[in-house]
């Protein structure tokens, strides 16, 4: 029979055990894989892509979400295709958009669905060939993975 | 058929850039649901959506469950000649959808 002593030193153990640092392995950036599908394994740069949400989204259901990408948008540069991908949604490439010269404007904006605080990247594919990426951090108060009914 | 609004300005200068919106309803299911009796609710979201203006493809958006219900997308083109925009989508389910709206371009 444990005595009341070693009883609060197991627990106290058990409690602990969920907190413990996860392996190296599942803190690899999961953009990583998604970006290479989508570059093909070419090299992207940071900058010139801009991913506009709210700080705080109360909905996780609808989050605003606008992609702005800097680019004069003629023949001679205009943007190609814009990849939004996610952290932690179960499908992390949220929409890819094509665009070409006749666009205009490098903005698209939409509403977007989360589960949870996260960061958010668009990756830009230039016609020059050039990739681009710009990402965003939001803070979800209530999670779209979360059925009511 | 789903119901779509589109809203783009009645005329506009030759070579202004014009904003263009449209939201379809559309439950764009997650396929993470579950009906009353437990049973998976089956992914039915729309996949694509295709904006043409007089004929050639200006946008087109490749959507996944991570668009929220009732997608709404708004971007921008180029008033070249009077015309109309056409708009076109598919859902899982291969159900189609479509929406016009009419331009005209002075100058």
């Amino acid at each position: 029979m444990p005595n009341r002593r070693q009883f609060v030193r197991a627990m106290s153990g058990l409690a602990v055990a969920p907190l413990m640092p996860a392996p190296a392995a599942a803190q690899a950036d999961p953009f990583a894989p998604l970006i290479a599908a989508f570059t093909k394994g070419a090299p992207v740069r940071e900058g010139r892509v801009t991913v506009d949400t709210p700080n705080l989204a109360d909905n996780g259901n609808a989050v605003p979400l606008r992609i702005v990408v800097d680019s004069a948008m003629d023949a001679a540069d205009h943007v190609q295709r814009i990849t939004v991908l996610s952290e932690k949604n179960p499908r992390p490439v949220i929409a890819t958009f094509h665009l070409g010269p006749r666009a205009g404007r490098a903005v698209v904006t939409t509403r977007v669905r989360l589960n949870g605080a996260q960061r958010l990247m668009a990756v830009a594919e230039l016609n020059d060939g050039t990739f681009w990426a710009g990402s965003t951090y939001v803070v979800v108060t209530s999670t779209a993975c979360w059925d009511e009914s | 058929m789903a119901l779509a609004r589109v809203q783009l300005p009645d005329s506009a200068k030759r070579g202004e850039v014009i904003e263009v919106r449209i939201a379809i309803q559309h439950k764009m299911e997650t396929g993470f649901r579950f009906d009353d009796m437990g049973r998976a609710i089956p992914k039915n979201v729309i996949n694509t959506v295709i904006a043409r203006y007089n004929g050639a493809e200006v946008f087109r958006a490749e959507l996944g469950s991570g668009i929220a219900a009732n997608p709404y997308l708004q971007f921008y083109a180029t008033a070249e000649a009077s015309g109309e925009f056409e708009f076109a989508w598919v859902d899982d389910a291969g159900e189609r959808g479509s929406e016009r709206a009419a331009i005209t371009v002075v100058g």
